[in-house]
């Protein structure tokens, strides 16, 4: 089996890491930063935190070079995804493509360019410590499903489920991950831009009552734009949120968001509050807090261009 | 001759001051005894739109000061009421006018003396270099109106008299409406560039697209528009107007709560926005979004200190 993993930042380099020490499994890891994929070739990709790995998978900037694959993992950030699959598509002429990464849309993007979409969401986190060496902060599972409008064969994603799980990376194939992909976009949209715009890290937020309000206020809008669609949710949002503040979890962790605030780097905004207001405006559902939150977190991404 | 003390000597009551000495007897009441000792040795000068040294009496001690006819409260709101009860029992005859941003400063001091009350709203700004050093600004005008025992006449005396030493003033018969225009102005573009860091500039009057922000600005104007309906108030001019009006001026103005979130400040928050919102929640008016705006302001500040 081939699998290319498209977008090796820390996700990504979870995914093609770990896949590569699958007997069964050739990885492909395809990244544009020329420094990550030297030192993969070089020395292969090392994991170290919740896991230690030394992977070998093939590295490559270069999509000409990847190959006809059975299966794509798209990692990249949501807004690289258009870019990322456009020049990667060739590969995947007969595979089937999944994505996890944050935000909704991604899937309607991929099915633009491969006619087998997998929907898919993560919760393993980690950061990139130096090229071909990531920190793996945060295990946890992986859901994969179908894409409606644009179906892989069922049983092509309970292949790359079972690769995944054999792998180290627990992995569901389910007829409908819409339900968990919502849960944790959900989550994401209420706490990460509330952290980012304030600075303050997630045990904090949670521990200011009016605050912890705003987070439910956003969780709320999210969950009706879930229902309207027919979702359900595999486990209250809310539940996560209060889970992820405390302090042997994630008391101290400073949403991703607020790092790429802090580093002046583009946010998901668009595709975490900003989907969901998308989504809510077709649909008839009103999300004015959330509308409120995306332009205020694009007007922190505008105040850098000054 | 109308004497005047200045009460609060920070940008706004530097200006007042320096320039209501070319044309009468002014006294500074000032917080720190070496803030006094600076302005009785050095003057007080004006540069920027004006470019002058005043010469003045001040003092830290309100008895110390002689007897005045009007005596202006420049202070910032969260110094107000600590500062009308160092004045209780002072000024025995003379006029006080408040010129703080928000609402309800008028009932602050009325609680700590009998003296006739004028109310003012000031849209000038200077900053502060020192001691003894203020920089004007923006030349925009002070507007005044009768509070408690006066009348529109003494609004508009004191009016010109601020009008003869070189500054823009205007006197109402009642000054709420332009009170109110102003209170929904700044709650909103405050609370944006607070949290977004970005100076009032044409952001804030983009409208185009979804989640633009000038769409948050005018929804959060809509919330102030339906606070003063309800409370009575015929606007005097539309806030969003005066949004647009403002970002075409093409300088890039620095509202005061973005100058106190960068030099980590606690903000005029609970007076400009909390005040609106308590406004509201009296005459029963929904106000989601500007509460969401006052509450991760507030959190901001508490990040300060992570």
């Amino acid at each position: 089996m081939r699998i290319c993993v498209v977008g090796c930042g820390a996700v990504g380099s979870l995914f093609a890491a770990n896949l590569s020490l699958l007997d069964d499994v050739e990885v492909v890891a395809y990244d544009l930063s020329a420094a990550h994929v030297d030192a993969i070739n070089a020395g292969g990709l090392r994991l170290s935190g919740a896991g230690d790995v030394l992977g070998r998978p093939r590295a490559t900037t270069d999509a000409a070079e990847i190959g006809p694959c059975d299966f794509g993992i798209v990692a990249t950030k949501a807004m690289h995804t258009e870019a990322a699959i456009a020049a990667t598509a060739g590969a995947f002429a007969d595979g089937s493509v999944a994505t996890v990464q944050n935000g909704i849309g991604n899937e309607e993007v991929i099915a633009r360019h491969v006619a087998r979409v997998i929907r898919g969401t993560t919760f393993p986190a980690g950061k990139i410590l130096e090229p071909g060496h990531v920190q793996w902060d945060v295990k946890g599972d992986t859901t994969l499903g179908p894409f409606e409008p644009s179906p892989a064969p069922f049983a092509d994603v309970e292949r790359l489920a079972d690769a995944c799980t054999r792998a180290g990376m627990p992995t569901h194939a389910v007829p409908d991950a819409r339900g968990p992909q919502w849960r944790k976009v959900i989550f994401n949209a209420a706490t990460n831009p509330v952290g980012a715009l304030t600075g303050l890290t997630h045990g904090r937020v949670c521990e200011r009552p009016d605050l912890r309000a705003l987070v439910s206020g956003l969780v709320s809008e999210g969950k009706a734009v879930a229902a309207a669609q027919g979702i359900e949710l595999d486990a209250d949002p809310e539940d996560l949120v209060d889970h992820a503040a405390k302090p042997e979890v994630g008391y101290n962790h400073k949403a991703s968001m607020l790092q790429d605030v802090e580093a002046r780097r583009p946010t998901e905004i668009d595709y975490l509050n900003g989907g969901i207001v998308r989504f809510g405006g077709e649909l008839g559902v009103p999300t004015p807090l959330n509308e409120a939150i995306w332009a205020l977190v694009k007007g922190v991404e505008q105040s850098w261009q000054q | 001759m109308t004497r005047v003390c200045v009460a609060g000597a920070g940008s706004i009551g530097s200006l007042l001051a320096a320039h209501l000495a070319r044309v009468t007897e002014v006294s500074v009441l000032t917080r720190r005894a070496d803030h006094a000792q600076a302005l009785e040795r050095d003057g007080l000068r004006v540069s920027g739109r004006s470019d002058f040294v005043a010469r003045l009496t001040a003092a830290d001690d309100p008895g110390a000061l002689p007897p005045v006819d009007l005596v202006i409260l420049a202070c910032k709101g969260t110094d107000l009421e600590s500062l009308a009860a160092r004045i209780e029992g002072q000024f025995a005859g003379a006029t006080v006018m408040t010129v703080q941003n928000g609402l309800g400063a008028e009932e602050v001091v009325a609680a700590h003396g009998d003296w006739p009350l004028l109310s003012a709203v000031t849209f000038m700004s200077g900053t502060r270099h020192s001691d003894a050093h203020v920089e004007y600004v923006l030349d925009t005008a002070t507007w005044i109106g009768p509070f408690r025992g006066t009348t529109g006449d003494d609004a508009r005396a004191v009016a010109e008299l601020i009008a003869s030493s070189g500054l823009k003033a205007v006197g109402f018969d009642d000054l709420r409406p332009a009170q109110w225009s102003k209170l929904i102005f700044n709650a909103t573009v405050n609370g944006v560039a607070a949290l977004t860091e970005l100076p009032h500039d044409f952001h804030f009057a983009e409208i185009e697209h979804q989640g633009d922000l000038g769409l948050l600005v005018r929804d959060l104007v809509d919330e102030g528009k339906a606070t003063a309906a309800a409370a009575g108030i015929e606007l005097d001019e539309d806030p969003w107007e005066m949004n647009v009006l403002a970002t075409q001026r093409g300088h890039r103005h620095y509202p005061s709560m973005l100058e106190d979130v960068e030099a980590h400040r606690p903000t005029e928050v609970e007076s400009i926005n909390g005040s609106l919102i308590r406004a509201a929640g009296r005459h029963g008016v929904a106000v989601p979004l500007h509460t969401a705006v006052y509450r991760l302001v507030k959190a901001k500040e508490a990040s300060y200190t992570q």
